[in-house]
């Protein structure tokens, strides 16, 4: 109680008499409670992330809770409470579903349906050859193409991809890593070949290596050379790209794979730092880029917990950016946002429960004050999501923005007792692991000690052995479980003709090129990888004019960095 | 009976990334008290068949959730024959539809397992098919 006398200012105010007497009268009630037996209730102590948990929570928990420093005005520093003054009521987020299958051509007309049906931007889903830099008609690629995103070997399918649609007036993301340079280099040949200047161009790469390293693994070259990629890309794009988001630091595939939501808090924001201090060291001013990097985090199912956690990730990020890193812009210290709901919540039992649970994840990022979101849909965890299932996870986040009027008011949850502890006990764990990161050296040294994959795996089996033991309950999978469920969704299909096809027209685009160019500019290329001083940006593009195949120029990027490969940790 | 552990390959084919499955099997059947051998991404459908039989394995569990199943899993099949392995309980899991999971099956895969499944299930037919391989029919 001594805390609270000390800090009159916070949440805590002085408790009344009155009030203390309640207190010692719920707690004889309480400890009289006889706790639940039924399934889940193994874990009711805790938060999915196993986050301890009191029964309620009270002044006394946000003691040290100091309103100015900690809390602040919606976009004041340090941003706990959102970017924006007036949230939502200036501009809601940014409705952007993840889209991509089969051919170029296939994918550009579900991006035209989606834009008619009030879809605010577009964000483009690859296909694994195209992620981990083959071409379709690699052996490699076998099985493959199309299945996961869609296919884009050249700049010709890149053209493709956008045709019809005004690159100059959507905003595009685009979630590719390894490659991600490449397919910047072919976005912006293909709009300057429709007369949009690469200045005009809004979007967001996602662009982020570390966490591939970490969880999702879909990497090419190895760490050090690939950091002097993204510093490359980062200051391309602070001089000639001025509307685009250059990378998109991601939390959503550390969660994927398993983690808590303070590791993937923790782990999201030490790879943002890594790369703010890449910049930096290559001689940087940190205003000059920083008001252009964004995050992407994961919405879990435990609703609490993640709306502490992305008002956690606002709190540390500006406290690092202004006081570590020194930025005084005060873009620099905002940390901006896109989320998508959980994958790995959803189940192939009873599919239809996934829009239920969608539906809540999606609120829990809207009170966490997301700038953009993308909700699954229900069948994504048996197959690509059929065109049905896409419209009903567009209305959910339309539903959340216009029906339910948790847009009307600003952080709503600031000043619960309980998300103010959680969101105080977010920080405090993230704090923590930034701690063990520095004593392995870094971000790049931790990943290659294992230390995060360790820290996953762990957590990911942790949390698999309470669902075995029922200490926690998922619907339809161990507990309320249906037999002989019917399987009556339609599931969307790519064909192997989608293979076969794209395989060919690869291999066509070869014959009709100008060869001697493709190996000039890809020479270029492995020269520029030998020299740090030059930016490789411009020689990418250069070799994607030329339609040199992504396969070709990875190739060549290769020859001079190598590829990465990992010692797997159990 | 047998006086070594059940011995199981757990693989990760093609291009796909998503380990986190196969990671949470292998411990699984290794707490189960099995003897566990992780490919580690990446594999070719012959370095996983040859792993398994010059690891004297038991069975080989196959995770794709990239889409590629319904190229991946008839290789493995394919390689096994090839390599006279036929006998190796051959199981897999992933993002895999219904319909593909019992052409799979009629193939020659064992078993398909999709994300829900519980652990102990799948500790359960490791046991038990693994088992018959190593007592066939007295």
């Amino acid at each position: 109680m001594a805390k609270m006398i000390d800090r009159p200012s916070g949440l805590g105010a002085q408790p009344t008499p009155a009030f203390e007497e309640q207190h010692r009268r719920w707690e004889a009630a309480s400890a009289k409670g006889r706790s639940r037996k039924d399934p889940g209730s193994g874990a009711v102590d805790r938060t999915i992330s196993d986050v301890p948990l009191k029964v309620v929570y009270a002044p006394e928990d946000v003691a040290g809770l100091d309103l100015a420093e900690d809390l602040a005005w919606p976009g004041e520093y340090p941003y706990t409470r959102g970017i924006h003054p007036n949230g939502y009521r200036d501009r809601l987020w940014t409705m952007r579903q993840f889209a991509g299958f089969g051919t170029a051509a296939q994918t550009n007309e579900r991006y035209h349906f989606l834009l008619e049906h009030g879809q605010h931007g577009l964000s483009v889903a690859f296909d694994m050859p195209t992620l981990m830099g083959y071409d379709s008609d690699a052996p490699q690629s076998r099985g493959e193409v199309g299945k996961c995103g869609v296919a884009i070997d050249s700049l010709a399918d890149m053209e493709v991809l956008f045709d019809g649609i005004d690159m100059g007036d959507i905003t595009t993301s685009m979630t590719i890593n390894g490659p991600a340079c490449i397919a910047l280099a072919q976005y912006i040949a293909a709009a300057e070949k429709k007369g949009i200047p690469r200045a005009k161009l809004g979007g967001t790469l996602q662009a982020d290596i570390l966490k591939e390293y970490i969880a999702q693994k879909e990497w090419i070259f190895p760490p050090r050379p690939h950091m002097r990629i993204i510093v490359d890309m980062i200051q391309f794009c602070t001089r000639e790209m001025p509307k685009w988001n250059t990378i998109s630091i991601s939390g959503y595939h550390i969660r994927e794979a398993g983690s808590t939501a303070a590791q993937e808090l923790a782990f999201t924001l030490a790879d943002g730092f890594a790369y703010v201090e890449a910049c930096m060291a290559a001689g940087m001013d940190v205003d000059s880029f920083a008001g252009r990097l964004s995050f992407f985090f994961n919405s879990h199912i435990d609703f609490f917990e993640e709306i502490a956690k992305f008002r956690a990730a606002r709190r540390i990020y500006a406290r690092h950016m202004r006081e570590k890193y020194g930025a005084k812009d005060t873009r620099s210290w905002q940390l901006r946002f896109h989320t998508q709901t959980a994958g790995c919540s959803a189940t192939a039992q009873q599919p239809e429960n996934n829009i239920v649970r969608v539906a809540f994840e999606a609120m829990a990022a809207v009170l966490g004050g997301t700038q953009s979101l993308h909700t699954n849909s229900m069948d994504e965890v048996l197959a690509l999501p059929s065109e049905k299932s896409v419209e009903i996870a567009l209305r959910t986040q339309q539903v959340l923005a216009y029906e339910t009027n948790v847009t009307n008011v600003v952080d709503p949850l600031g000043g619960s007792y309980y998300v103010e502890a959680l969101t105080e006990e977010m920080e405090a764990q993230a704090e923590s692991y930034f701690a063990q990161i520095a004593e392995y050296g870094g971000v790049i040294e931790a990943i290659e000690s294992g230390f995060f994959q360790r820290e996953i795996a762990e957590a990911s089996y942790r949390y698999q052995r309470s669902i075995e033991t029922r200490d926690r309950v998922i619907v339809g999978v161990n507990a309320f479980v249906k037999e002989d469920e019917p399987e009556n969704i339609d599931l969307l299909k790519i064909t192997e003709e989608t293979e076969r096809g794209q395989a060919a027209s690869v291999r066509d685009l070869r014959t009709k090129r100008d060869d001697a160019a493709v190996r000039r500019t890809l020479e270029s290329l492995r020269a520029a990888c030998r020299d740090p001083k030059d930016n490789l940006m411009p020689h990418l593009i250069d070799c994607v004019n030329t339609y040199a195949t992504e396969g070709e120029i990875v190739e060549a990027m290769a020859s001079v960095y190598g590829r990465y490969t990992e010692r797997a940790v159990l | 009976m047998n006086e070594r552990p059940l011995r199981v390959v757990i693989a990760k084919a093609g291009l796909d990334g998503h380990d986190r499955g196969a990671k949470v099997i292998a411990r699984a059947l290794r707490d189960a008290g099995m003897e566990v051998i992780y490919t580690g991404l990446f594999q070719a459908p012959e370095q996983i068949v040859q792993t398994a039989v010059q690891e004297d394995a038991d069975g080989i569990g196959l995770s794709i959730l990239s889409g590629a199943h319904m190229t991946l899993f008839p290789l493995v099949v394919e390689q096994l024959k090839a390599q006279d392995a036929g006998d190796i309980v051959f199981f897999g899991g992933g993002t895999i539809p219904p319909e593909d999971a019992r052409r799979l099956k009629e193939l020659g895969v064992r078993e398909i397992f999709t994300p829900g499944a519980p652990l102990q299930t799948i500790v359960d037919f490791v046991t038990r098919e693994c088992g018959k391989r190593r007592t066939p029919a007295a």
